[in-house]
């Protein structure tokens, strides 16, 4: 299982690099670190169906740092929500691949996000349905390390405590990295997994570019009672691509041809025909 | 009109709530600490499982109203108009509007009717803001029976909609009205001038009408609760019919009703508009009534502005 995910994330990561290099931009740093994550969720954790893609007992997720979809529209591509040859269009004109994502007309997006600081809001309201319907469904989110920045955050940690979300679970991409620079540099969100204690939610650390921690850590998160949980989840901007590695640069910039192939071929992935 | 029954629109809004809350177990209702004075606090007596005090965090409570829809809710989210459409503007139009998610935003206190509490929360830019997002409707009511049936209406259009309420006590205009969603009312069919008007200002502009009958003037007031989509029909119909158009709003002169009615004649019968309403200055503190007439949008304002340029 182990290794499938991790072939699950190498898919991730060569189709993230080829998203932007066609679209010639989008975000291709933080889509990498948040590989792993996405793959364990969707190919073990949440119960989505493909088929059915807006079952009202499945699993939510809501990608709060929005701009990392690149990584996103892969897994849901790959778990077969639409054709992997759609990922060629990303932020194309004539594609249904927004440069943010899209719940209205991309299948499998539960949130439309972008504007950063506003999914865990939103992923609020999804868990206070569950509870308010008796379903069973929980609710997945990932956050970024630069945008827990934005005082909504934590507007929205609070209510998160207040009304005992414990079928909400988020992760933090603490990739340490935000387009100026290091986050304690910008303006220092740390102690990240303090404040969240702070604002109520059970926490816990774990190197999120290793699929058994994370495998691990969404296990525990389901025996959480009357607590939202939050998973600090320490990864590596750029993560797989040599040159992309911890590099603020490549937060928002596409790979020119010579960068393209190079990236592939550290990922162990090769150029479509 | 019954000038001597008055109601604010946002105890008519937080009274049919309540009703309609035991008619429609999908709405739910968000609040920003605020509940005691937008009225939802009634329904959050009848429905506390269905009540959410989200705190003084509007931002936070718009994008859980966002989360809430996405699962088949009905979010009717209320506080201060300053804070709905002001401070949540970017979580109304992101989380809301982009996704046409169904929420009900109900801003109260909207206005320089306010009174007291001053320019910092005298909303009025909101017309102005909810109406230029695509997907949102705009609806501002002037009496009780409108905001009644309007809080019915709204929970049956699918996607976001923005009603404007106040707490300014106005009188009971309509008996046994029939509304209906994106059409003005028409009352009185003068043919001297056709004053527009929209909200608190409507009963304002009604008085204006019946003294101007005494000099012989003949107007006809429209009463345009639905900002967004406007009706364009009975806009066209009596530029054609009267010798003037005005507009009153408790609103900035720009962007709102005044703006909304120079964009349908300026496209489809140029015709003179003269606006009135708060001119592109904060507000400040006083009694509604003073300020009414301080800001030259009340009856005696409304009056000199036909017959001064008859």
């Amino acid at each position: 299982m182990e290794n499938d995910l991790k072939e699950v994330a190498k898919q991730i990561r060569i189709n993230t690099i080829k998203e932007v290099y066609y679209a010639k931009s989008g975000h291709p740093g933080g889509s990498l670190s948040i590989a792993d994550i996405l793959a364990v969720l969707y190919f073990k954790e949440m119960n989505v169906d493909p088929r059915n893609p807006k079952d009202e007992n499945r699993d939510r997720f809501v990608l709060s740092k929005g701009h990392c979809c690149p990584a996103l529209y892969a897994a849901l591509a790959l778990k077969g929500f639409f054709d992997i040859s759609e990922l060629r269009n990303f932020r194309n004109i004539n594609s249904k691949l927004q440069g943010h994502p899209d719940m209205r007309n991309i299948p499998g997006i539960d949130m439309s996000t972008g504007s950063l600081g506003q999914g865990l809001s939103a992923a609020n309201g999804m868990a206070l349905a569950g509870k308010m319907d008796g379903k069973s469904y929980r609710v997945y989110a990932i956050l970024g390390d630069g945008e827990i920045e934005e005082g909504q955050i934590w507007e929205a940690a609070m209510a998160s405590s207040r009304y005992k979300l414990d079928n909400l679970c988020i992760f933090i991409d603490n990739n340490n990295l935000q387009i100026d620079g290091s986050i304690d540099k910008v303006i220092n969100p740390y102690p990240i997994d303090k404040k969240f204690e702070e604002f109520g939610f059970y926490v816990m650390n774990i190197d999120g570019n290793n699929i058994s921690e994370i495998e691990d850590a969404l296990n525990k998160a389901k025996e959480v009672k009357e607590k939202p949980t939050a998973i600090i989840a320490k990864t590596i901007k750029g993560k797989g691509v040599s040159f992309m590695e911890n590099v603020a640069g490549w937060h928002g910039k596409a790979p020119n041809e010579e960068e393209y192939k190079l990236a592939l071929k550290e990922l162990g992935g090769e150029a479509d025909e | 009109m019954n000038k001597d029954e008055k109601i604010a629109t946002r105890q008519s809004f937080g009274e049919e709530l309540a009703i309609l809350g035991g008619k429609n177990d999908k709405i739910v209702v968000l609040d920003a600490d605020l509940s005691v004075t937008t009225k939802t606090n009634y329904f959050a007596q009848k429905f506390p499982n269905r009540f959410f005090d989200m705190g003084i965090a509007e931002q936070n409570m718009m994008g859980t109203a966002a989360g809430l829809a996405t699962c088949g809710k009905i979010p009717f989210v209320s506080t201060f108009a300053m804070f709905a459409a002001g401070r949540a503007y970017d979580q109304v139009r992101n989380s809301i509007c982009y996704p046409n998610l169904n929420v009900k935003i109900c801003a109260t206190h909207a206005g320089i009717t306010v009174g007291e509490d001053g320019a910092t929360h005298q909303m009025i830019e909101d017309l102005s803001l909810m109406r230029t997002i695509p997907n949102m409707k705009v609806m501002c009511t002037s009496d009780d029976a409108q905001t009644r049936w309007a809080v019915n209406e709204i929970a049956k259009i699918d996607g976001p909609v923005y009603l404007r309420l106040c707490r300014y006590a106005t009188p009971k205009i309509y008996e046994n009205q029939k509304f209906e969603f994106g059409k003005g009312v028409q009352i009185g069919n003068g043919t001297d001038a056709t004053v527009i008007a929209t909200g608190v200002v409507v009963s304002e502009a009604i008085e204006a009408m019946e003294e101007l009958k005494t000099k012989g003037i003949n107007i006809r007031v429209i009463d345009m609760h639905t900002i967004k989509p406007i009706d364009k029909e009975i806009i066209i119909k009596s530029a054609k019919e009267t010798k003037k158009i005005i507009t009153v709003e408790d609103h900035n002169i720009i962007g709102g009703l005044g703006s909304a009615v120079c964009e349908v004649l300026a496209e489809n019968y140029p015709t003179r508009v003269y606006r009135m309403g708060i001119n592109d200055r904060f507000g400040k503190s006083g009694k509604a009534g003073e300020l009414l007439k301080y800001f030259k949008i009340d009856k005696t304002a409304i009056v000199e502005a036909i017959t001064q340029d008859n």
